[in-house]
């Protein structure tokens, strides 16, 4: 019997395993994918948002608010790339002046610090490529880039060190409600559990009705991105937003924790909650919308788009509580924007509500802090020398593109939650994200995977489930 | 009279050519820049060969291929015999680059040997 | 720090033959750094024929040809690292370098040649929108997989791009049992050799679509389908032309991009139209004793003249090194001007002073030009022209200037190629 099983292994899923970590309780984080970090959480703008835009009075605001003041130390604890670079809120019109200062009223009103509007001059003198358009600016100097991957992942690799048991390729396919406890049964398996809760992004809905009565409609709104090379990573300095309509924050830029420049997303309604295709419209739209914040985006430096879903509320505010006619399901339901960076906070609050019911000890043995993969481009010439000497694997060169060497990559593998798939490589070292996108070191990284894995080469995947890398041996089908 | 247009295979140039077949055979032939086209043109239009090269799994070593070549041109007919003779061949090491490993290859009389070396 | 008279990054084909040429010139004290297991770069995995028809005189496959190359390296008892990345060059010639065997260490140069070669453009530098299932490879990563370790990529595949590389992996993949189903190319003409049209596609009877791309992409954790299009003249795809093809592989040979990261980082100047560095007559970049060949500096067709080339540069180092006071005299400098029809020429400039006595330019045409004249001027007048039947964009050319017809002309000068009709 476990206390509390987690449904979902994204951002958000992770920083509640987390912060449940500190008590004495049996975790459990079920996972449809094989990995963490598989939906909502793995592709998005990695923005940790000032919080100005958020409507005042909502759950969204008091949680962007506290999630964004917690990211530095969360960042340091964890070993995070995190980078605070400012966000710059763009105004390309006289006319829209008024919105620009209900805005930052607006913001103010949220307790978002260190708010102010400034002039194109002093735009054009932090960002010389600015649009000509722009007019203005609200400059937010706590606004911040992360990366979304390392923030999963490092929430999630520190929940199971502390404990927390993670099952993937676990889809939940059922919840019934016994007396004092549920019976959650995936398609590997029953498991019991005290409590629930329901942190599975564009699924929560789906999640929530296998129990509840009072039944929750999302809606899968989907955000595609275009990301350019190293090369045009210093392009901008600060996020770049425009003034955001009724479909959200609309077009940004911005560099990424990594040096690349990432310009997106578009916000397009879809039935498939697995439609996480880019489309020529999407595609077309965002580079139109990026030029009124940016001049001169070199899109020849583009080496790959993606896109990804996020779950919307009707209601357009997080629905984080506990299921008004099920007692012990704890909702995390339409964690769409600012939800990457309300994550840490919704750890904590949902943290609360469960321990205000189960009044866990809290354990002395806590481990609140986690070294990440060895970032060797990181390291000085000297520290690189050390390392390379005591281990030599980590003078052999995997990824070239992004200097990712064969002991990054075991690394990767032998960790808590290791890397199973070619994806679950890239996602923690990097290897395969720079601008050959793994034609070079792919044959190379599967090689490892099937030596220090003992698979076959048959078996590896790029992400898990059916999607296999090589069919046969030659000549098979002859 | 028929008119055939081919593009010689010989050499990277692959000179367009055209070769003029009457009741008796071959008339003419045009557009070569060498002896060897004129040859190619020919054996194309009577006897189509080609080299076939391919790959081979190695004794007891998993991820590596041997590549190989037929020492001369195969009927071009005979090219997917080839290459099925060779699904379940496997080599031992040392091969050396010119070993055959395989002589007669789908009955063509012609043996199929290793491209490079590899000690071990 | 260990200083090697010269320093060659890349132990492909441009590395191997300029350090042969350059030891058969002179230069004792080489190091060549290859960051595979073995030497030979890409012609490891290129087991198919049509290498050295120039160089040897008979029709060899990569590996065959790497070996003959291989062997000479042994034979001169030339220095190599195998393993080994260069992470950095400065300026002044200190390159770092990591390997499993070396460690991380520095050593100085007083002679650089670039040999790097290419690497390959991706799905995403085309912005070909749909799902990101596994299945999707660039040709040469596939030809890696089913060439040197025997896995294949998929059963039922669709090929984009009718460059060399996408014609050689439809042959290879149907020799290995698959079902290439279809070769789609954006341009109206074949990137390819024509024999391998010949001997990779019509012999398999599989149908080449020009005028045709990629415009959507199905299946969400391995490949399903591709949809195709027809394109007009402005690239674009025309409504009502779309076909969707079920396949499980998709194969990209949609370009190679010389690989010149670390060029730039150092500071070689780069020439936007090739991508690799900009080169004097000596295949010397704007960095004094840094020299570049092979598809690092732009992509080649024929292996053999990589090699013509990296001898070339293997020579001009060994004579940089003799006497480095041989200066390029700026003022005597004669700039190459790609004129109408050409993409571009390399060398850039030339000095005459220090010109052998005969220099291959090598170039390539914007498009398909049939019965047309290559035409020098100099300072607008005409020095020469020469018939071509036939000029490809995807075959590479070449003309020849003599020193002595060059030195005699008057100085500044700029050089102008273009194509002229007949």
């Amino acid at each position: 019997m476990y206390d509390v099983t987690i449904i979902g292994a994204g951002v958000v899923g992770s920083a509640v395993a987390r912060e449940l970590s500190r008590y004495q309780l049996n975790l459990c984080v079920l996972e449809k994918d094989e990995d963490v970090c598989s939906g909502t959480s793995k592709a998005n703008s990695g923005i940790v948002h000032s919080g100005v835009d958020a409507k005042p009075g909502t759950l969204k605001a008091a949680l962007n608010l506290s999630g964004s003041r917690m990211m530095e130390a969360l960042a340091l604890e964890l070993d995070i790339p995190y980078r605070k670079n400012g966000s710059l809120i763009v105004c390309t019109n006289k006319e829209a002046l008024p919105q620009l200062e209900a805005l930052l009223e607006r913001g103010r009103n949220n307790g978002v610090e260190g708010l102010k509007i400034i002039s194109r001059e002093e735009v054009i003198s932090m960002e010389p490529n600015i649009a000509d358009g722009v007019v203005a600016a609200i400059f937010a100097p706590t606004g911040g880039i992360i990366c979304p991957f390392e923030l999963t992942l490092g929430l999630a690799e520190n929940a199971a060190i502390n404990g927390a048991e993670f099952e993937f390729n676990s889809r939940v396919t059922n919840i019934q409600k016994e007396n004092d406890y549920f019976i959650i049964t995936t398609d590997k398996g029953a498991i019991k559990s005290r409590m629930v809760v329901n942190a599975a992004g564009v699924y929560a809905d789906e999640v929530h009705n296998m129990v509840s009565h009072e039944k929750v409609k999302l809606q899968a709104r989907r955000g595609n991105y275009f990301l350019l090379d190293k090369s045009a990573g210093s392009h901008t300095n600060k996020t770049i937003f425009q003034l955001p309509d009724k479909m959200g924050k609309g077009v940004l830029v911005t560099p990424t924790v990594h040096g690349n420049l990432m310009i997106g997303p578009t916000a397009v309604d879809i039935d498939d909650k697995e439609g996480t295709n880019t489309s020529r419209e999407e595609l077309d739209y965002i580079v139109g919308r990026s030029t009124l914040g940016i001049k001169d985006i070199p899109l020849r430096q583009v080496i790959t788009s993606f896109a990804g879903l996020r779950a919307h509320e009707a209601g357009d505010d997080f629905i984080i509580q506990e299921a008004k006619d099920v007692k012990g399901l704890i909702d995390t339901i339409g964690i769409d924007s600012p939800g990457l960076t309300a994550a840490p906070a919704i750890g904590v609050m949902v943290t609360k509500m469960i321990c205000d019911v189960l009044k866990p000890a809290e354990k002395t043995d806590f481990i609140p802090g986690r070294k990440g993969i060895t970032r060797l481009f990181e390291l000085s010439f000297e520290k690189r020398k050390e390392l390379i000497d005591n281990d030599a694997t980590y003078g052999n060169i995997i990824c070239r593109c992004e200097t990712v060497s064969e002991g990054e990559i075991r690394e990767a593998i032998h960790r808590p939650l290791g890397a199973k798939s070619l994806d679950g490589i890239k996602r923690r070292t990097r290897a395969g994200m720079g601008r050959c996108q793994s034609g070079f070191c792919a044959p190379r990284v599967m090689e490892i995977l099937k030596r220090e894995l003992g698979m076959s080469m048959l078996d590896i995947t790029k992400c898990g489930g059916d999607s296999k890398l090589v069919f046969n041996y030659n000549k098979d089908n002859l | 009279m028929t008119r055939k247009e081919l593009i010689c295979i010989r050499c990277p140039l692959g000179c367009a050519m055209e070769v003029i077949i009457d009741d008796e055979g071959i008339r003419e032939i045009k557009g070569n820049s060498c002896k060897r086209g004129e040859e190619y043109a020919r054996k194309e239009i009577t006897d189509p060969v080609r080299t076939v090269t391919s790959t081979v799994r190695i004794l007891g070593v998993e991820d590596m291929m041997l590549p190989v070549k037929t020492k001369e041109d195969i009927p071009k007919g005979k090219v997917m015999d080839c290459v099925k003779a060779l699904k379940d061949v496997k080599v031992a090491l040392p091969v050396r680059i010119g070993d055959v490993i395989i002589e007669n290859i789908a009955g063509t009389g012609i043996s199929v040997i290793a491209t490079r070396t590899i000690e071990s | 720090m260990k200083t090697y008279d010269l320093v060659i990054v890349g132990g492909g084909p441009a590395g191997l033959a300029a350090a042969v040429s350059a030891r058969e010139n002179g230069i004792s004290n080489i190091l060549m750094i290859e960051r595979d297991k073995e030497l030979g770069g890409i012609l490891n995995q290129c087991i198919h024929n049509g290498f050295g028809l120039h160089t040897f005189k008979e029709e060899l496959t990569g590996p065959e040809y790497a070996e003959r190359y291989v062997d000479m390296i042994r034979e001169l008892k030339i220095e190599f690292l195998l393993n080994t990345m260069v992470l950095d060059i400065s300026e002044e010639k200190v390159i770092t370098l990591v390997g499993k065997e070396s460690g991380l260490l520095r050593i100085c140069a007083k002679s650089i040649i670039l040999a790097m070669g290419c690497r390959e453009r991706p799905r995403g530098a085309l912005n070909i929108p749909g799902f990101r299932p596994a299945g999707i490879f660039s040709a040469g990563t596939a030809q890696r997989l089913v060439n040197m370790e025997g896995y294949m990529p998929g059963r039922e595949v669709v090929i984009l791009g009718s460059g060399d590389i996408g014609l050689i992996m439809a042959r290879r993949m149907t020799l290995e049992g698959a079902k290439v189903k279809v070769v789609a190319e954006l341009m109206p003409y074949s990137g390819g050799l024509k024999r391998n049209i010949v001997q990779c596609l019509d012999d398999f009877s599989i149908p080449l679509k020009l005028n045709h791309t990629v415009i959507d992409i199905e299946g969400k954790e391995r490949l399903e389908g591709v949809t195709l299009a027809k394109v007009g003249e402005d690239g674009r795809p025309i409504k009502g032309t779309e076909e969707y093809i079920s396949c499980d592989t998709l194969l990209l040979s949609v370009g190679l991009i010389p690989e010149n990261e670390l060029s730039q980082e150092m500071g070689v100047e780069i020439n936007t139209v090739t991508g690799g560095p900009l080169v004097n007559e000596s295949l010397e970049t704007n960095i004094k004793g840094v020299f570049a060949c092979g598809n690092v500096l732009h992509v080649h067709d024929l292996v053999d003249f990589v090699s013509q080339e990296a001898a070339a540069a293997g020579k001009s180092a060994a004579r940089y090194l003799k006497d480095d006071t041989e200066q390029s005299d700026k003022a005597g400098a004669i700039r190459m001007i790609p004129g109408s029809g050409v993409r571009y020429t390399v060398p850039n400039v030339i000095y005459p002073k220090n010109m052998e006595e005969k220099l291959t330019v090598r170039f390539r045409v914007d498009n398909i030009y049939k019965g047309c004249y290559v035409s020098v001027y100099a300072n607008g007048e005409k020095i020469s022209r020469r018939k071509r039947a036939i000029m490809l964009p995807g075959e590479m050319e070449e003309i020849i200037l003599k020193r002595e017809d060059i030195q005699s002309l008057t100085v500044p000068l700029e050089l102008v190629i273009k194509v002229e009709e007949g």
